[in-house]
């Protein structure tokens, strides 16, 4: 059995690594979820897709799926693709590469306001109308969200669904745009989103990461790798030797599209925080 | 804010006036019954044309060919596979010599012909719903089934349109769209047809929608009124008529002030369960959905009106009182199961009662009048509360179970799909004995577990699901709702996901997760036949008369559902918290059954 398991992998990495014989890059992404990916391929994982691809002598082939509950389990689990651009470090279904960035989640205010904003402890988010994203699972929030209701700060939040309005360009971009037209004056939003979208508004939004950087037991910032099945280990140290490889050109890329990066802080996500993204465990009898 | 009430309703009423008054329902009405009972308890039609067979939602068929005797020689008539592969939950209905069944996505309707040998299609409808509608719903992509009036299938699709099909050709009379997948909304429910209105609500509540129940007309699918869960009492359709039992559901605009700030507007309360009609009262009783998508912390106060039972005027909508079930509900306990409206001898004296077996494990019977809670029972093991208060109308929460987020909860009990989920239960009058299809399943809350989701990664609970005292997952019981207690009742390996049908024979049938499909004695439990199907069952049973004068039971097999997710959508179940949680408990299914919809026609020799 394990002969067969490891000769079904030399083949595919070797179709991979010799993709001059146009084995395409197979990846599965969200269609519509800038600025990470759309159908237009006018996202920043497409683009880093397309450099790999082009690293790899051959171009990228994709899945097109809406990156909700059960995307890895129909996509790359499936058989769909063979790899995932943006998945964070620590997901245990896959298995990922180093990561090639870490963000943060960040306050949102317009310029004009002069609110300087930067600690979940500040008085004036007790006054202000609070913009959040909202998820929908039991017991499940963004980071923010949680670490405002545990400050009893609670009446004053309105919520965005992460998942935005599927039928907009931009699904994402509501809670940005809420603070741009001042129907928030505040709003807590993942890093990547709110640099993009931040960057695209007619009014000047300042952009500022929230603090503290765990709270408590919460992380807000997060470590993003890519992701392969877990037992793809050839293709995984090709993904590992193009992230060294190609840094700051993906920099470049990360940078054109406005995403905050905070430094990486080693192990800070398993130790100091949460439980990760910790999925093995079969305890609960 | 009287006057806009008034107002909007007098609108409504107005666009009432096209219908046709002529175009009344053809088919028998319910006959009277004696015992015990309501009189709205059996039909005597032989057919089956609503999904809890009369508008009482008792789901007992009167027939009494099959007995407990002859039972042993059912076998099957005829299969037919629907060539879909998601959970079957639908009932499905005979009328006129025609069977009609709703798949799971993509909602196909199929019409067989009963009076051929082999029950061959009529016609197939298929309305073609966006396939992205699938990406939406919580809980495996399920219809609940059809209901027919006035010559016409009445169903829903996952994708928000209501639909109305002939029945005779299969072509469709009218095709409205009531939600938008964009913003959450899915429609799963059977819808239920009470008088020249079709009834229809909205699933979504982790998705941040705010619940509704919609009138429309049968005729032309217009809407006659709708009525929102959450918001100002405008909305909610809470005018002059309305007078709750419990002080706490008295006051202005309570879907706004029980809760924070503006977490109403996304306050959840959608309508995705049963239906029941009273005629002699004119009113309708339905369940509203849990609040969401804020976790409790986030939404002090009774979050009205979710997670509680209305009754409404069924020409209006006006609502008339309301029972909350579960106010500021901390564990998901929806309360959407069905109403079961009977008449019993209570204290010495006749009441008009609804039985309601409910997610949190009791058993209550309201008054169905009034929306007096005369007893609520414990019919599972129950830890998440210590006991429901009569006299203030709601349960006394138990502070050690309440879910704190990073904090380890032990041993919640009901777990988050309750003492029972949708699957409904059905009471025979020859009895007196309600049958309910139930979980034993207790959960943990563990701590923060980091996911991840559109491009955004978040945190949250850990819930994970297990058998409760004595190991099985499920239970099968009869209930005594006079007595107030348990007659007897049969461990299940698994949760009971299926419907009940009871007869006139005094035999219930039932079906488990791994497809056995089973008649017991209606009063002493005793298994009398089983037979096993391709597939789990999740689906309701009926009991109808054949073209052939002969009594049949039929069955939708085909695993899926939130508790079958696991072979439906293929859940790696090392993986225990998927399926919100329910796949840790369910690691066993995928080795007891595999996945595919067929139908079961089942009769005597």
């Amino acid at each position: 059995m394990r002969a067969v398991a490891a000769s079904i992998v030399v083949v595919v990495s070797a179709a991979f690594i010799h993709a001059g014989t146009a084995q395409p890059l197979r990846v599965c992404s969200d269609p519509n979820n800038l600025p990470f990916s759309n159908q237009q391929r006018e996202g920043f994982e497409n683009r880093i897709a397309d450099l790999l691809a082009r690293d790899l002598g051959t171009v990228v082939e994709y899945t097109w799926w809406a990156q909700r509950r059960g995307f890895l389990r129909s996509t790359l689990l499936a058989g769909l693709c063979d790899v995932v651009i943006g998945l964070p470090r620590d997901v245990e279904m896959a298995r990922t590469t180093r990561p090639y960035y870490r963000s943060t989640y960040v306050f949102v205010t317009r310029k004009d306001r002069g609110l300087r904003i930067r600690s979940f402890d500040d008085a004036a988010l007790r006054r202000l109308r609070v913009g959040v994203q909202v998820i929908g699972d039991d017991g499940a929030n963004s980071p923010p969200a949680h670490a405002l209701s545990r400050r009893g700060i609670i009446s004053n939040l309105i919520g965005y669904s992460v998942y935005g309005d599927y039928t907009s360009k931009s699904p994402p971009s509501l809670i940005v745009a809420a603070v741009a037209r001042g129907d928030v004056d505040v709003a807590a939003v993942w890093g990547p989103l709110a640099g993009y979208f931040a960057a695209a508004q007619g009014e000047p939004l300042d952009i500022v990461p929230v603090s503290p950087q765990i709270d408590g037991d919460l992380p807000q910032a997060f470590d993003v790798s890519m992701a392969v099945r877990p037992n793809d280990e050839a293709r995984l140290a090709v993904l590992n030797r193009f992230l060294q490889r190609r840094r700051a050109a993906i920099n470049r890329i990360l940078d054109a599209y406005h995403v905050p990066r905070v430094p990486a802080v080693s192990g800070l996500s398993r130790t100091n925080a949460v439980s990760g993204f910790s999925r093995t465990d079969e305890a609960g009898q | 804010m009287r006057a806009t009430f008034v107002v909007s309703l007098a609108v409504l009423i107005a666009g009432c006036g096209r219908i046709d008054a002529a175009n009344r329902r053809g088919e028998a009405t319910p006959a009277p019954s004696t015992s015990r009972t309501s009189t709205r308890a059996a039909a005597g039609s032989g057919d089956w044309i609503r999904p809890g067979k009369d508008e009482a939602s008792t789901r007992f068929s009167d027939l009494n060919q099959i007995t407990r005797d002859s039972v042993r020689q059912l076998g099957p008539k005829v299969t037919f596979s629907t060539g879909y592969l998601r959970g079957h939950e639908a009932a499905p209905l005979v009328v006129n010599g025609t069977m009609y069944i709703v798949t799971p996505f993509p909602n196909v309707l199929y019409a067989l012909d009963l009076t051929k040998p082999g029950a061959p299609v009529k016609w197939k409808y298929e309305p073609k719903p966006l396939a992205a509608a699938q990406g939406v719903a919580c809980c495996d992509v399920v219809n609940r089934g059809a209901v027919y009036a006035d010559g016409a299938i009445f169903f829903n699709t996952l994708d928000n349109r209501t639909v109305a099909v002939d029945a005779s050709t299969g072509k469709p009379r009218w095709v409205v769209t009531l939600g938008d997948i964009n913003k959450g909304e899915t429609m799963t429910m059977a819808p239920l047809v009470v008088k020249d209105k079709v009834l229809v609500g909205n699933s979504g509540g982790e998705m941040g929608v705010r619940g509704w129940l919609t009138a429309l007309r049968t005729g032309t699918g217009e809407i006659a009124w709708r009525a929102y869960h959450t918001g100002p009492d405008r909305d909610v359709l809470i005018g002059s008529r309305f007078k709750p039992f419990y002080s706490h559901a008295r006051g202005t605009d309570l879907g706004i002030h029980t809760w924070p700030g503006e977490a109403w507007k996304q306050g959840g309360g959608s309508v995705w369960g049963w239906i029941s009609y009273d005629p002699a009262l004119n009113l309708v009783y339905y369940g509203t959905g849990n609040p969401g998508p804020w976790n409790h912390e986030q939404r002090p106060g009774d979050n009205k009106w979710t997670a509680g039972l209305f009754a409404r005027d069924a020409d209006t909508g006006e609502a008339v009182w309301f029972y909350h079930s579960d106010p500021h509900d901390l564990f998901d306990y929806d309360d959407v199961n069905e109403s079961v409206l009977v008449d019993l001898s209570i204290g010495g004296a006749m009441r008009k009662v609804l039985l309601r077996p409910n997610r949190d494990g009791y058993l209550y019977v309201i008054d169905r009048t009034t929306g007096e809670a005369l007893s609520a029972d414990p019919f599972v093991h129950v830890t998440s509360t210590q006991g429901i208060d009569l006299k203030r109308g709601r349960p006394i929460e138990n502070e050690a179970k309440k879910p704190v987020l990073g904090k380890v909860v032990h041993q919640i009990c009901p777990a988050a799909p309750g003492g029972k989920d949708w699957q409904p239960s059905a009471y025979s009058p020859r009895t007196g004995y309600l049958y309910i299809p139930a979980n034993n399943l207790c959960m943990d809350f563990e701590a923060l577990e980091a996911n991840y989701i559109a491009g955004t990664p978040y945190v949250g609970a850990n819930v994970r699901m297990y058998a409760g005292p004595g190991g099985n997952r499920g239970e099968f019981i009869a209930w005594d709702p006079v007595a107030r207690r348990k007659v007897w009742s049969i461990k299940e390996q698994f949760p009971v996901w299926s419907g009940v049908v009871v007869t006139g024979g005094d035999v219930a049938f039932y079906g488990t997760m791994d497809g056995w499909f089973k008649a017991v004695d209606a009063r002493t439990g005793e298994q009398l036949w089983r037979f096993k199907t391709g597939s789990g069952i999740v689906g309701q049973p009926i009991s109808y008369l054949g073209p052939d004068g002969r009594q049949y039971i039929a069955i939708l097999s085909g695993v899926g559902g939130w508790s079958g997710a696991v072979v439906a959508g293929d859940l790696d179940t090392r993986d225990g918290t998927a399926a919100l949680g329910f796949a840790n408990a369910m690691t066993d299914l995928p080795q007891a059954t595999s996945k595919g919809g067929t139908l079961y026609i089942f009769g005597l020799p």
